[in-house]
């Protein structure tokens, strides 16, 4: 308090970083005229490279910055194209649909946060894949989706081929970057402090007045309603919804390979990871089991090579992490 | 045997009875914590002092029994909210966000327990730093630290909290002489301040040389309260620490 004169600060961000950020805002300017001039066949592809993102950044909020381990995340991307199916079914344009259909999702995450944010590590895991299971039992009875034969969103037939793809390509970039951005700006944020807390000691934050059964409910609803909004994109981009792949343990999978591959807990090792997964799918996504065995190959080469992901390769090197959410402070010196 | 009380007190706690299951850990625990005051809190191991911080804190509910804080029934609230409130504690094996810097600890506890603004909590973390002599392992992981600093760190970011009482425990243990000079210095100074302070510890010449009040427990029990004298020189406080032959 004797030098109260001298106001403490929170470091600037680096230039390094500063630099990735401006770099990463002209990539998506870029981005949003890739549909204007790439063949149909590359949008397509890239639509996807966004959803993957969106569901890496999401598992890494959960898990890696707030400590919620869920394999169950499939709920919500099956839930999302289940709500989106009912909706369209009811009259609302698709394209609308895509958001509203998420935002429903969020509503029903609420409800569930209730029960699984009561349970711990490994409880709170499994519970949340038997909700994932049960609830796609419970939306294979309606008749709308007829078992596991699924059903299509015929409206966005409706729409040119060429039109309908733009369209989706540009929703799933503009998803894809407020997902990326909102998740930076709770992680700066006192929440994001507070969810790194709870993940490093559940009853001390409680000691430091964080009210840690609120904050895991914000994030896992957060969470929830990304991972929904990724499944209505990518319903949309693929038409068919089909129980058994909407909420299969496969999007799980997926958010664990890419988010651990990457770096949790790191900002930039989840879209790292993304972009890792989808090279992956691209060169050997035609071979069959053959592929599966080969990621799980890469998983296990991580394991045991680059346990902290590819972002440990600044890390192991001495580098600062790059994007990294800790706040410094500035020192005074002498 | 109880000290002349002169105001109302800060904290209450009548008839606190906490069991795990037929292990009864506090039996029927009254305690009355006057503002300003020093209140050292001493007794074998296993005589339920860190429950009763627990208790107080809000870490776990209690079996029976009412506690209140400034005239607020603490009955059913939680350990964030009485946080708030302004009861912070320390714990005896330092429990710090490990994730984090040291300044991250303290930073999210002066944003979360003192509700203040990245601006605001910045600067109460840095002097609450400088204050613990942490300042200069400000930016470097909380896993780095060895235990000295890791117990530092549980009373900086206790205090980072804003307390208005503090809940210490056992924070002196390993410490050096110097060590020992420095805390009873920060305690000292926190209590002029106007800081209501409750200290579990072993170290009997440190705890002599802030506390206005003692308290011992035994068995779950209080034993005996008053001046810290009195009370070191009491036939049942000596039995009990220096242990009695089976008879």
């Amino acid at each position: 308090m004797s030098r109260a004169a001298i106001a403490d600060k929170i470091m600037p961000m680096p230039k390094g970083d500063k630099l990735i950020v401006l770099a990463a805002g002209l990539l998506l300017l870029g981005l949003g005229a890739l549909p204007f001039l790439a063949p149909a066949l590359i949008v397509d592809k890239m639509i996807m490279l966004f959803i993957l993102i969106i569901f890496a950044v999401m598992w890494n909020l959960l898990a890696g910055y707030a400590g919620l381990i869920s394999v169950g995340q499939q709920a919500f991307v099956g839930l999302g194209g289940y709500a989106m199916v009912r909706m369209v079914d009811a009259g609302l344009p698709p394209f609308p649909a895509i958001f509203v259909a998420a935002l429903v999702t969020g509503a029903l995450a609420f409800v569930l946060s209730l029960f699984v944010l009561r349970m711990k590590a490994g409880e709170f895991a499994i519970a949340t894949w038997v909700i994932a299971e049960v609830i796609r039992a419970i939306v294979s009875f309606d008749p709308i989706v007829q078992g596991e034969t699924g059903t299509s969103v015929v409206a966005l037939n409706a729409y040119a081929p060429e039109m309908r793809r733009m369209t989706i390509y540009l929703l799933a970039l503009v998803s894809m970057a407020g997902a990326v951005w909102g998740t930076w700006a709770l992680l700066k944020g006192r929440t994001g402090a507070e969810a790194q807390a709870i993940r490093d000691d559940e009853d001390a934050a409680a000691s430091v007045g964080i009210s840690t059964f609120r904050v895991k409910q914000r994030i896992y609803i957060l969470a929830s309603v990304g991972c929904a909004l990724a499944g209505t994109l990518w319903l949309a981009s693929s038409i068919t919804f089909q129980p058994r792949t909407g909420f299969g343990i496969q999007w799980s999978i997926f958010m664990l390979f890419m988010v651990l591959v990457g770096g949790i807990g790191t900002f930039i090792g989840p879209i790292l990871g993304a972009l890792l997964f989808f090279a992956l799918q691209e060169i050997f996504g035609d071979f069959g089991a053959w592929y599966l065995a080969g990621l799980g190959l890469v998983a296990i080469l991580f394991a045991l090579y680059l346990p902290r992901g590819i972002v440990g390769l600044w890390l192991d090197r001495g580098y600062n992490e790059p994007l990294s959410m800790r706040r410094r402070l500035k020192l005074p010196r002498g | 045997m109880r000290a002349v009380v002169t105001a109302d007190p800060i904290l209450r706690a009548r008839g606190v009875n906490k069991s795990y299951g037929a292990l009864k850990v506090l039996h029927d625990v009254d305690i009355d914590v006057l503002p300003g005051e020093a209140l050292g809190i001493v007794g074998p191991n296993g005589a339920g002092k860190t429950t009763l911080f627990g208790a107080l804190a809000g870490s776990f509910p209690v079996t029976s029994g009412a506690i209140s804080f400034n005239g607020i029934d603490l009955t059913g609230t939680r350990a964030s909210d009485r946080c708030q409130l302004g009861i912070a504690r320390t714990h005896q094996v330092p429990r710090p966000f490990l994730g984090m810097t040291v300044f991250e600890n303290l930073l999210v506890a002066a944003q979360s327990g003192a509700r203040l603004d990245a601006a605001a909590a910045t600067g109460r973390a840095a002097d609450v730093l400088r204050r613990t002599g942490l300042a200069d392992a400000a930016n470097r992981p909380a896993a780095a630290l060895g235990l000295l600093d890791r117990k530092r760190l549980e009373v900086a970011r206790a205090l980072a909290t804003g307390p208005k009482l503090i809940l210490l425990d056992e924070i002196g243990g390993g410490l050096t002489e110097s060590e020992l000079i420095a805390l009873v210095d920060l305690i000292q100074s926190l209590r002029s301040e106007g800081l209501t302070i409750v200290w579990i510890e072993h170290i009997l010449h440190a705890l002599m040389r802030v506390v206005t009040r003692l308290i011992c427990m035994s068995e779950g029990r209080i034993l005996a309260e008053g001046e810290p004298r009195d009370v070191m020189a009491n036939a049942e406080v000596q039995r009990a620490y220096l242990g009695s032959s089976p008879e």
